[in-house]
């Protein structure tokens, strides 16, 4: 049956953000229960976090996750942040793509505005309860308690009950309360892994956490300093999209293209401005509101044309090689350590900083892959491993020549484990779900400079161990031959038995002698925390069993993955 | 050498040793190096007379193996000696068995560590000891040995009684006498040729010993030639393959010793002998049918060319090898049989014997 454009036009209409994401959660990192879970208290944990070292707070994190039947469990998540004022509650928990974070540049953990109300919108579309937040401000004020749901046909938000509550002992902070179907289990992508992960990452915040089980496992905090409040900073022009250029050019207060470009990007002073408005053919007295999509087009490419000085870099704050190195031996019982900040680097005008440390040897596992730890902004990567920038930078740095066994083309194996931090402005992920970093060449290209600065530090002392191996073993050897040449020297000189064991000992003084001290190795990490390194270790069997990637995959397929990795 | 010198060197080897290690330092064993580079000949003397070159085995890690069991075969020896006993080279491999961690995995290893002892006290091996287990060589001919039965009565041993059989050379010739009419003694490379003359009777017919050395002289076939053709005055021909092994490895052996057993050539080696044949141009004088040269076969002319002093020596020994080195091929005695099985001894053997000239030195 033939149909009119008339009939099919009655069918087409807006698609709100909110019912785009209904269908497509798994954009958003809730493919699974399991991982729902996990992506919840994520986003709750990032945005407490991100709000106390805006407000320049010392972070208390309480987590606490109820079962209530076999599918169903409540999160609870709480901070001593500053709160939200009432107006923004709604907007905040049920309105997708509402933030603070996405029109300004500064290296914080969220970034879309996206996070936590798709975990509301999540709860509700599984259970069809409302959330509940609980926001205090100030110790004046009483706490405002919501329930809140999303209109997913229009993406606004909802307020089913609001109330007010006297919150005692508490000065400021939130409270987020959210019944979800989810599915906990413990291992390398449990929520435990991420806790413990981003206390590694965060020594400033205590993490209190209570598992389903009701055992409750605290993160004290370890340093009583905040890392250095993340500078906002204007984008940089080469960073920025032809859509995102008129779009600015749309909303720009400016009155001259001059003037446009002079204040809302940094590193464009008079001059620059001048010289790009030369090489786009445009007078700098232009009206912003005056451009058109074809004008718009010439700026872009006149932008590129003008040679402008890379963005400033004191807007990003590294965690620093001793403080990665510190976290990296509460996590593992190693023989070696070994960390590296890189110094500042641009990718699309956006300053980013690239971080590795290394743990090598003790009583990791000698014969399988190494250990990969992602990080981005402080923020734990427990999904799409293999999808990661991090992970190709690895797989494309020789570790035979630091000491590791690798295929071509794979992860090193080795008793090892690498952590990967960056940090930037504006981290690129694959996805929304922030899972995974985007390859561009100037991040892989950081990232295989540290790997290779640990790396070096690395080949020296694997070198040193082979050595000492070498030595200990020609010792043990000498030892085995020393008995020989006294009892042979007793049987032709006729020496009496008691001469044996003075020859012995000689022979053994000569040949020490000769050979020199032999240097001790082996682990001694006064810093480990067994119980802590036992956090997520549990229930191995049951990882990446959500995770589409990587295991499964063969090799044919990886590699074809690596290729069109690289044509990106 | 006599017994208690024997014992007093090897004391006084082990006693250098245990000095050392009591005065806390390290210890080093001294010996000749066992090879042609550390020989010199010249006419005069006519056999490859040891030089001065050692080698010194510090105790090191790399070296404790070996020095402790140097230091245990020593031990051995000087037991075997002090009990009037003997060991094979095989047995004594066997004895190291018991000595735990510094036992011989494989017998080349305790031949060499036996080797360099008796080097270091340029001794027989027999006089330490140890003798070796290889075929010492088939004697047939009018010879008579004057031995010893085994409780020392004198017997008299005839050489032509063995019928299509042969004499066997034992490990130890220094005490025999001999009783012959012959004149002279042909040393014949394979057996396979000593078979033959022996069953068509030829030292009959040519009045000589015949003595098959089964490949490369044994130290007892050479002794045996040697005290023979000294206390008789025979001439001693040697018929061997014409290729390089036998002309420098058998041939040269015979004569004039070998670099590995340096310490003891001036006993152990024929300095009268003359090569009677095959030479290059036996093969093209009886048109004998060939083999191409192989790779090992060139390998060996360079090697022995560049580094045999016998043949640095010998004008006539060069031009031979670079005669065969340019005929591109070999030949076997047994290839005579080309122009009938007795032809051998009909024709070239006769033919050659009566003209020295086309002997080599």
């Amino acid at each position: 049956m033939i149909k009119t454009a008339e009939e099919l036009a009655k069918k087409q209409r807006d698609i709100s953000i909110a019912e785009f994401f209904e269908k497509n959660r798994h954009l958003l990192g809730f493919d699974n229960p399991r991982k729902a879970l996990l992506t919840a208290v994520k986003e709750g944990v990032d945005n407490a976090l991100d709000a106390c070292e805006e407000a320049r707070i010392l972070p208390e994190i309480n987590i606490e996750l109820i079962q209530l039947s076999e599918t169903r469990f409540r999160v609870v998540m709480e901070d001593n942040g500053p709160g939200i004022i009432k107006k923004q509650i709604p907007n905040i928990f049920a309105k997708l793509l509402y933030g603070s974070k996405f029109h300004k540049l500064s290296a914080s953990r969220g970034q879309q505005g996206i996070g936590i109300s798709a975990a509301g919108l999540y709860a509700q579309l599984t259970t069809g309860k409302p959330v509940t937040i609980k926001s205090k401000t100030s110790k004046e004020q009483p706490a405002v308690v919501m329930k809140l749901k999303i209109d997913t046909s229009a993406n606004k938000p909802e307020i089913v009950e609001e109330t007010t509550e006297d919150w005692e002992d508490k000065e400021h902070g939130t409270k987020i309360e959210m019944d979800m179907e989810a599915s906990y289990q413990k291992g390398r992508q449990s929520v435990d892994e991420y806790l413990k992960q981003t206390a590694i990452v965060n020594p400033h915040a205590t993490i209190i956490y209570t598992d389903p089980s009701a055992a409750q496992i605290i993160f004290p905090r370890a340093v009583e300093e905040l890392p250095p409040e993340p500078k906002e900073i204007k984008p940089h022009p080469y960073g920025v999209e032809l859509g995102r250029l008129i779009r600015l050019l749309e909303v720009t207060e400016a009155k001259t293209l001059q003037q446009f470009l002079t204040t809302e990007f940094v590193r464009v002073g008079a001059g620059t401005a001048k010289e790009i408005c030369q090489n786009s053919a445009l007078l700098p007295n232009t009206k912003p509101a005056n451009i058109s999509r074809e004008m718009a087009e010439n700026l872009h490419r006149g932008i590129n044309k003008t040679k402008i000085i890379a963005p400033p870099t004191d807007c990003i704050s590294p965690i620093g090689e001793s403080q990665l190195e510190k976290g990296l031996r509460k996590e593992i019982n190693a023989e070696f350590y070994a960390a590296t900040t890189r110094p500042p680097a641009v990718y699309r005008g956006n300053p980013f900083i690239v971080e590795a440390s290394i743990a090598y040897g003790g009583e990791q596992e000698a014969d399988s892959a190494i250990r990969i730890m992602r990080f981005a902004n402080r923020v734990p990567l427990q999904y799409q491993q293999g999808a990661c920038a991090i992970t190709n930078a690895i797989q494309n740095t020789s570790w035979k020549l630091y000491g590791l066994q690798q295929s071509k083309g794979s992860l090193p194996s080795g008793p090892c484990t690498i952590v990967v931090h960056m940090t930037s402005v504006w981290v690129p992920f694959t996805s929304e779900s922030k899972e995974a970093l985007a390859h561009y060449p100037e991040i892989i290209k950081e990232v295989k400079l540290a790997l290779q600065e640990v790396g070096r530090k690395l080949a020296s002392y694997v070198n040193k161990k082979r050595r000492i191996g070498e030595e200990s073993k020609k010792r043990s050897y000498i030892e085995k031959y020393i008995p020989h040449v006294a009892e042979a020297l007793k049987e032709l000189l006729g020496l009496p038995e008691a001469r044996k064991k003075i020859i012995e000992d000689n022979l053994a003084e000569i040949l020490e002698h000769v050979r020199g001290e032999l240097e001790e190795i082996g682990v001694d990490n006064p810093d480990y925390d067994p119980e802590l390194a036992e956090i997520g270790q549990e229930d191995q069997e049951a990882d990446y069993e959500d995770d589409e990637s990587e295991v499964r995959m063969n090799k044919k397929d990886k590699q074809k993955r690596l290729i069109e990795d690289e044509n990106d | 050498m006599t017994k208690s010198k024997v014992l007093q060197s090897i004391q006084g080897i082990a006693q250098g040793v245990y000095d050392k290690i009591s005065q806390k330092k390290q210890p080093q064993l001294e010996m000749p190096i066992r090879a042609l580079s550390n020989v010199s000949y010249d006419d005069k003397s006519g056999f490859f007379k040891l030089l001065d070159k050692v080698k010194t085995r510090t105790l090191t890690a790399s070296t404790i193996r070996t020095f402790a069991q140097t230091l245990r075969m020593m031990g051995l020896s000087k037991q075997l000696v002090e009990t009037d006993d003997i060991a094979t080279k095989r047995e004594a491999y066997y004895v190291s068995k018991n000595w735990g961690e510094a036992r011989f995995r494989e017998q080349p290893e305790s031949d060499a560590v036996m080797d360099d002892i008796e080097a270091s006290l340029s001794v027989n091996r027999e006089q330490i000891g140890f003798i070796a287990d290889e075929h010492g060589g088939d004697v047939a001919g009018s010879l008579v040995v004057n031995d010893k039965d085994e409780t020392g009565k004198p017997i008299k041993i005839d050489c032509t009684k063995f019928g299509s059989g042969a004499y066997s050379i034992p490990t130890s010739v220094e005490e025999l006498k001999f009783e012959t009419k012959a004149k002279f003694i042909l040393a014949i490379e394979t057996k396979g040729m000593f078979e033959r003359l022996n069953r068509h009777g030829y030292w009959k017919t040519a009045n000589c010993i015949l003595i098959s050395m089964g490949g490369v002289p044994s130290r007892a076939c050479r002794r045996f030639i040697r005290k023979l053709s000294d206390e008789h005055h025979l001439p001693v021909l040697v018929f061997c393959d014409s290729d390089p092994y036998g002309f420098f490895s058998i041939y040269r052996t015979l004569k004039v010793g070998s670099g590995n057993a340096a310490h003891i050539n001036e006993f152990f080696c024929v300095p009268q002998a003359r090569f009677l044949g095959v030479t290059p141009q036996d093969i093209i004088d009886y048109k004998l049918p060939t083999h191409p040269l192989k790779d090992v076969d060139y390998k060996k002319i360079k090697d022995v060319i560049k580094n045999d002093p016998f043949c640095h020596h010998s004008k006539e020994w060069q031009k031979a090898l670079e005669q065969m080195a340019k005929m591109k091929v070999r030949a076997e005695q047994q290839a005579l049989a080309a122009w009938g099985l007795n032809f051998v001894i009909d024709r070239y053997l006769p033919e050659k014997i009566n003209s020295p000239k086309t002997w080599l030195p």
